[in-house]
């Protein structure tokens, strides 16, 4: 790359230089010979380390960030209104692709919701609550994986990179496994899932708690102790408990500050207060502490992972109601994966009642009582709250995600104003913001 | 049924009372009465563009979202509306005016306040120890462009962690005047959430710091998520067949 920026630019507010990559001297030079030490920084919407299309528009004094503001919005993808133009079956299809590393949690947060304004949250028959609780733990695995493995990368921590990307490829696998894809599932519908775990599953995901557990160890010898990474993290990306609780911070940011806040144990859903596991806390209130935290919330899951393996026991995964339950008889035909060949056979041939219901289920939907309902999840990074209207109809009036990225990000300017530049990377890496979560 | 409507006279002749006895639990669903009217909806199948072929297009029904509930609420709800208006009271405040109604519905309890009152209410319900609702959970835009005089709605849901209850607050407003008090004097953890909904409802919330769009291009005309703006979208060919555009398809609604 010979030119790294395109000419400078004048405007009233100072010159203007664009950067795409390359060598920066010639743009050092050019920024010295002026004497204006203050300089405004747009990083990203494409930039490699700020997690997604996050823009950050930081205003630097030499090294020093005095002020931060993030844009967002430019993953924006209109979700929520779409949401009002489906099916409440067809609506886990979407919510799946809101926060992508976290679908299961954003298909359960949304089922229970739906579930609670239909009156049947008793219904759910024990198997689906178990694979719910099992997918979302092993989701939880996955998710804190990539928090550390791109936080690592962004350090220039490249070893611990790989090893995420490696132990969550295992992850992936169970997924595709269990619902034929590695993300946008939408596995998880209300009344229950969309099929049962296929022959081979437990056996592979016991495989995979034996592997993780000789895993897990490594990432604490690679970093917790590591010296440069201790440097870079601690004291990084600072925010105390009051400061938490004014921005609503929840999740790992809460729990750095002290602070063993966890829905799973505050207001238990889906049987999570029959399960035995411990909340992780530090109180350090910075990045390291949330590395932490991760990691130990990371070794929680697998032991409710094993949990969930041992009660699973045979039975119904969809809700009894045959007004609400999705036919849930799937077979993998020549074209993928549809409603088996016996349970078209049956409809078709015998039942011309149960043809036309099946007809009415699938194109019409079910009606859902008319009124309002919050479900909310503890998700890896905090509280997933979703706040769903019904004005009767087969369709969602109005569906909110209050997604703990979003919230979250809000800390990023009392994160990093009055640090260095270099620790703007690290502070909103902690925070692990998901673009597809922020903007929906 | 009849026959239980034919025997319990309104005389209430065999000593049974029918306004006590016949509890509503025990009683099939009414339609038509109870709750709060939002929408009028006619016909049905959401076509109302073209001849009526389908024999619905006379039906009438009224579309009610629960109504207002009558004390005793049940469980905590009691104390935390019993504590609330007393701190209302302590500041000079008649509770019936600042609380429209409350609603208790699907194990939820939601305050309806009236919309000058609502940074009182927040600020109460955040610093009093016995309520202490800490967190904020943001808020979430409701537009019901049938309800005439409260079109638009703001949801705030509360989280107490000293507690451990979750409550919620909703406002409405009129869309002739879309003006809501900001909360983020009480909950800075609203600033981002009150931009989204104004973004999406243009709810302005009076007293935020910067209300300006968030997700949408600044330049951006309407807002979004209110039913009359259209979703948009183009037909879809699958197979040889047309499918129409989400929002031109078919409704049950």
């Amino acid at each position: 790359m010979t030119t790294s920026h395109a000419s400078p630019r004048e405007t009233t507010e100072g010159t203007v230089y664009t950067v795409t990559g390359g060598d920066w001297d010639e743009l050092a030079q050019t920024a010295a010979k002026s004497d204006d030490e203050r300089i405004i920084v747009n990083m990203g919407p494409q930039h490699p380390s700020t997690h997604g299309v996050l823009r950050l528009i930081l205003e630097i004094d030499g090294e020093t960030v005095t002020e931060a503001r993030c844009g967002i919005g430019y993953l924006h993808t209109g979700i929520e209104k779409n949401l009002e133009y489906r099916t409440w079956t067809q609506g886990t299809t979407f919510v799946t692709r809101m926060d992508y590393l976290t679908p299961f949690f954003n298909e359960t947060a949304y089922c229970l919701a739906v579930e609670k304004l239909l009156g049947i949250e008793d219904q759910i028959p024990d198997r689906a609550t178990i694979i719910r609780v099992l997918l979302m733990e092993l989701n939880r695995l996955s998710s804190h994986l990539v928090c550390i493995a791109t936080g690592g990368m962004e350090l220039g921590a490249t070893t611990i990179m790989i090893y995420g990307f490696r132990d969550r490829e295992l992850i992936l696998d169970i997924y595709e496994l269990i619902t034929g894809l590695r993300m946008n599932h939408a596995y998880i519908r209300p009344g229950g899932l969309a099929q049962d775990l296929p022959p081979g599953a437990v056996d592979q995901i016991r495989e995979f708690v034996k592997k993780m557990q000789k895993n897990l160890p490594e990432y604490d010898k690679l970093a917790t102790g590591n010296p440069i990474f201790k440097a870079r993290m601690q004291d990084v990306g600072y925010l105390d408990l009051s400061g938490c609780m004014a921005l609503g911070a929840t999740g790992p940011v809460l729990r750095s500050a002290g602070l063993p806040h966890d829905l799973r144990k505050a207001q238990p859903y889906c049987g999570y207060e029959t399960y035995d596991f411990d909340v992780p806390t530090a109180d350090t209130c910075d990045s390291y502490g949330r590395f932490l935290i991760r990691l130990d919330e990371m070794r929680q899951s697998l032991r409710i992972v094993e949990q969930c393996l041992d009660r699973l026991q045979p039975g119904p995964v969809m809700v009894g109601d045959k007004k609400i339950a999705w036919p849930a008889q799937l077979a993998l035909g020549p074209d993928g994966l549809g409603n088996s060949l016996d349970h078209i056979k049956k409809i078709m041939g015998t039942s011309m009642e149960a043809l036309i219901h099946h007809f009415k289920l699938v194109t019409e939907g079910f009606r859902v009582p008319p009124g309002q309902a919050y479900a909310a999840v503890e998700s890896p990074k905090g509280e997933l709250g979703v706040h769903v209207v019904s004005d009767g109809g087969t369709r969602p009036f109005r569906v909110h995600f209050r997604d703990p990225s979003f919230t979250n990000l809000q800390a990023m300017a009392a994160m990093c104003e009055g640090g260095q530049v270099a620790d703007v990377i690290v502070a909103v890496a902690s925070i692990d913001p998901v673009m597809g979560g922020v903007d929906r | 049924m009849s026959d239980a409507k034919g025997t319990n006279g309104a005389d209430g002749s065999n000593g049974v009372n029918p306004e006590k006895d016949l509890a509503a639990s025990n009683l099939p669903g009414r339609r038509g009465d109870g709750g709060e009217e939002i929408r009028v909806q006619r016909g049905m199948f959401g076509a109302n563009n073209g001849g009526d072929t389908s024999g619905y297009g006379g039906l009438v029904r009224s579309i009610r979202l629960p109504g207002e509930s009558a004390r005793p609420y049940g469980g905590w709800f009691d104390e935390v509306a019993d504590e609330l208006e007393g701190a209302l009271e302590e500041q000079g405040l008649v509770p019936g005016n600042v609380i429209d109604k409350t609603v208790v519905d699907r194990d939820e309890i939601t305050f309806h306040i009236e919309r000058e009152h609502l940074p009182r209410v927040a600020r109460t319900l955040r610093d009093d120890p016995a309520l202490r609702f800490e967190l904020c959970t943001g808020v979430s835009g409701v537009h019901y462009p049938d309800d005439k005089g409260r079109e638009l709605h703001a949801v705030y849901h509360l989280r107490s962690i000293t507690h451990n209850r979750l409550i919620r607050l909703e406002v409405s407003a009129p869309d002739a005047d879309p003006h809501i008090p900001s909360l983020v004097p009480v909950y800075p953890t609203n600033d981002w959430h009150e931009r989204e909904t104004y973004d999406f409802f243009g709810i302005v919330f009076d007293g935020h710091p910067a209300l300006t769009r968030i997700m949408m291009p600044d330049d951006w005309q309407g807002f979004p998520q209110r039913k009359d703006y259209p979703l948009g979208g183009i037909p879809v060919e699958y197979k040889g067949a047309q499918i129409p555009a989400p929002d031109q398809r078919r409704s049950y609604s």
